[in-house]
């Protein structure tokens, strides 16, 4: 018996293969391992998508905002302020006021503005609006991302998948209340709006329609908890959360859960300004389109710090403090997508395809050694050291292992003795020709050789076009079939090679083809 | 063990148009099925909602329908068992575009007081989703043809590169005839399997395509149809063991792989099936109809060692310092 090159660098693949493959295997505290895919381990996939146009309202409605607390500081009289879609107008009273108000206007981003006579109009450029809608995604990943960062999940996904989709996912959830939990986190606009009641009006809003409101610049927003109660507030708001810096739970003198929360500087004075001159008006406390509560003012508020009290559970103070905290959505999300599975669902899965997986494995091996005998055998090692380098190479990257992909190394398992099987056909036909024991070998691995690699070649062909094109699940097959294929070609060709070198002198020697190929001759 | 010797050269091609009608026939009645039943598209490509139910009795059906019955979200939903009959899968054309209440969580509100169940599973695939994963799953499908197409004709020649195209459009036809005959759910995994059939065939043919370059390259026989008689013969050890080993594996997955990876399963073993007679029926018939010349092909081969033997005749001048 000699050593060879092939066998040493053998040897030293399957070193590679075991070691790094047994972090995963046994679940070792330390090590790289493998991820198991969602679809395994049991978990929350999303697709979700933005409603940018909603973006673009707000951000007109917060110009508007803007311009009538410009106009309240510089004390200039406008009438007549409303907004739709993309444009603000309103009517300046005194019209020696105009420049003054346009080159405010001016500062505003992305907007022209239009005067006519006193009526003044303000649009949004088109470039603008595609600013604003890509920024509200961009803005949503964000928000959603330090959403769940807080959430209190292991390494939860979120990541922008096209031009305007958000993937998310979230392993290890356990339970179908954590599931729900994570997806109010995820979808709720935490827009916290602080908004005068329109006191003058405010007897009269159980007879209001919302277009009667309208006509005064109000809004009618329910109760949160009792939808019968109805507010009137003026529509533009005081400020919104776009001011706030902090956000915590806290419990009030009764020990109910509330938030408190901070704004920032301007916030601040904005919010001490409107106070000081609303003594004895309410303010009402907003939230995602709901009164939250409506206090009276009984004096102006300086400080710039606030409670919102609710009728909630620990659990939604928490998790809604989380949501303010990180920011609200510039725009509503909607799903496009999910694929949810229970843990025990995946623990199934991962069960059933162990089973077709040491199955399938047992079969081979038994027919492979009842054909080939000691040929057989080794590529019996060969296909062992496969698995062993395709669960290396996964644990190494960090590859995810999904149902797929189980299915992938099954299938490797097939076809991965294929380049042995080819092999052992060459040589018993060159043992069969009377060749020496020496040329039989070598001539067969290498006529086998440019047939295993086109074979092999197209393969990776079929695989790479699916990892490109396929999502999710079916990319982890892409992954195994491709590893199982390259590990292949280091096991069943090299590998084998070296073993059968190490060994040709005692084939040579022993003359028993039966033995050692399994034919007569 | 053997199963065949190689002493005998079998007669392949003399058979090849009683497997050429066959192959014919099956191709037709896949398409026929395909145009007359279509294929199911299952909700990865269509859209809609699929739930899985475990009960932990067996799954009350009726009452579900019942229940489910009265919201109109449950039109044309159809309840199968899944697996064992504690189990139940719901699929609907509905989907929901709401994060928070999803088309799940209506359902489990629905079926409330039908039993003690589990939701194990809810996918909800939104129309524009569903296009879209149709729209990337036909790209793929075809970027893996072309993407063969190219590694054949570059490595062997243009004839083997269609007459091997030929034997994979005749495989996909006829998985996908019977998927249809069996009515599964057409899912991103069957594309999967369709995608490893393309590769696995392919496989196959190469295999013996390359015994094939080479008994043209080496015998001085300029008859094709003997060249690969004794090609087919010469791989179909290979051939039928290496069908045999993934079959097996392929049918463990299909037995024991769970009810999830059915469908994939299913494609994969009727692949392997078809795939292994193409290689050698289909394949190979095609490239001796389409003329391959042998004699040209010598002539290229001479002409090309012609040329390299001139290239280091030069070489080998301009080394020795003789110009």
């Amino acid at each position: 018996m000699k050593l060879n090159y092939r066998i040493v660098i053998f040897a030293l693949a399957i070193v590679f293969g075991i070691g790094f493959s047994f972090p995963s295997l046994f679940q070792t505290q330390e090590g790289k391992k493998i991820t198991l895919g969602l679809d395994l381990q049991g978990g929350l996939h999303m697709l979700l998508g933005v409603k940018t146009e909603e973006a673009v309202k707000s951000r007109i409605k917060s110009i508007a905002a803007s311009v009538k607390h410009f106009s309240e500081r510089e004390e200039i009289l406008i009438d007549g302020l409303v907004f739709d879609e993309d444009n603000v107008n309103f009517i300046v009273l005194d019209s020696d006021e105009i420049s003054k108000v346009t080159s405010f206007l001016k500062e505003i981003e992305g907007s022209v503005v239009a005067v006519n006579g006193e009526q003044i109009s303000l649009m949004l450029t088109p470039e603008e609006i595609v600013k604003t809608e890509k920024e509200a995604i961009s803005q949503a990943i964000e928000t959603i991302r330090n959403r769940l960062d807080q959430f209190g999940l292991a390494e939860p996904i979120v990541a922008r998948q096209g031009d305007e989709k958000i993937l998310v996912q979230l392993a290890g959830i356990k339970t179908q209340e954590e599931e729900q939990r994570a997806r109010e986190l995820i979808s709720r606009a935490a827009k916290l709006e602080l908004m005068a009641v329109d006191e003058d009006r405010a007897a009269r809003v159980y007879n209001m329609s919302e277009g009667d409101a309208a006509e005064y610049g109000d809004v009618i927003l329910e109760d949160v908890n009792n939808p019968a109660i109805k507010y009137l507030v003026r529509e533009i708001p005081i400020l919104d959360g776009g001011m706030l810096t902090d956000a915590s739970m806290g419990f009030d003198q009764n020990n109910r859960p509330l938030i408190n929360f901070t704004l920032n500087a301007e916030g601040a004075e904005i919010f001490g300004d409107f106070t000081g001159k609303s003594v004895g008006k309410r303010l009402a406390v907003v939230l995602d389109g709901k009164v939250y509560s409506a206090p009276n003012i009984n004096e102006r508020i300086g400080g710039g710090s606030g409670q919102i009290s609710g009728n909630y559970t620990v659990m939604e103070a928490k998790d809604l403090a989380i949501a303010l905290r990180s920011g609200s959505l510039l725009a509503p999300i909607y799903l496009m997508e999910k694929r949810s599975v229970g843990p025990s669902l995946g623990a199934d899965s991962i069960q059933a395809s162990m089973v077709a997986l040491v199955g399938g494995f047992i079969l081979v091996i038994i027919f492979m050694v009842i054909y080939y005998r000691v040929a057989g055998l080794i590529a019996n090692i060969a296909l062992i050291a496969n698995l062993f380098i395709i669960l290396a190479v996964m644990s190494l990257f960090g590859a995810t292992l999904t149902l797929p992909g189980m299915a992938g190394i099954v299938l490797t398992v097939g076809m991965a003795v294929d380049a042995n099987v080819i092999i052992s056909e060459r040589i018993r036909e060159l043992v069969y020709e009377g060749k020496s024991m020496h040329k039989a070998i070598e001539d067969g691995y290498s006529n086998a050789m440019r047939a295993i690699l086109d074979a092999n070649i197209t393969t990776l062909i079929a695989a790479v076009v699916l990892y490109a094109y396929g999502t999710g699940a079916i990319k982890g097959f892409a992954i195994t079939i491709s590893i199982g294929i390259l590990a292949s070609m280091l096991t069943a060709i090299l590998g084998t090679h070296g073993i059968y070198q190490m060994l040709e002198e005692r084939i040579a020697k022993s003359k028993n083809n039966l033995f050692w190929f399994g034919i007569k001759g | 063990m053997e199963f065949f010797k190689y002493t005998k050269t079998f007669n392949f091609m003399g058979k090849s148009k009683i497997a050429m009608v066959m192959s014919i026939i099956l191709v037709l009645a896949s398409y026929v099925l395909l145009a007359t039943k279509g294929l199911n598209y299952g909700v990865d490509f269509a859209g809609g909602t699929i739930v899985q139910v475990k009960y932990d009795t067996t799954a009350p059906i009726d009452s579900m329908r019942e229940k489910l019955k009265d919201n109109e979200l449950f039109n044309g939903a159809s309840i199968t068992e899944f697996g064992s009959p504690d189990e139940v899968v719901i699929r609907m054309k509905s989907t929901t575009a709401s994060v928070t209440v999803d088309i799940g969580d209506v359902t489990r509100e629905a079926l409330k007081g039908s039993g003690n169940f589990e939701i194990r599973r809810v996918d909800i695939v939104g129309p524009k989703v569903g296009s879209e994963l149709k729209e990337k799953g036909i790209m793929s499908l075809l970027l893996a043809v072309l993407g063969i197409l190219i590694y054949v004709a570059f490595r062997f020649e243009w004839r083997f590169a269609v007459a091997s195209i030929f034997a994979l459009v005749h495989d996909v036809s006829i998985a996908l005839g019977a998927i249809t005959l069996v009515g599964l759910d057409v899912n991103l995994d069957v594309l999967a399997a369709l995608l490893t059939i393309l590769g696995y065939s392919l496989n196959d043919t190469i295999i013996v395509f390359d015994r094939i370059r080479e008994g043209v390259t080496e015998s001085r026989n300029s008859e094709l149809a003997d060249t690969i008689n004794e090609s087919v013969t010469r791989t179909l050890a290979r051939t039928t063991l290496t069908s045999l080993t993934t079959f097996f594996v392929v049918f463990t997955l299909f037995m024991f792989g769970g009810e999830i990876i059915h469908a994939f399963a299913f494609t994969l073993l009727v692949g392997v099936v078809v795939g292994t007679y193409s290689s050698i029926f289909v394949a190979s018939p095609i490239l001796l109809w389409f003329g391959f010349d042998v004699k040209g092909y010598h002539e290229k081969l001479a002409a090309k060692a012609k040329r390299e033997a001139e290239k280091q005749r030069m070489r080998d001048q301009y080394e020795s310092g003789i110009m």
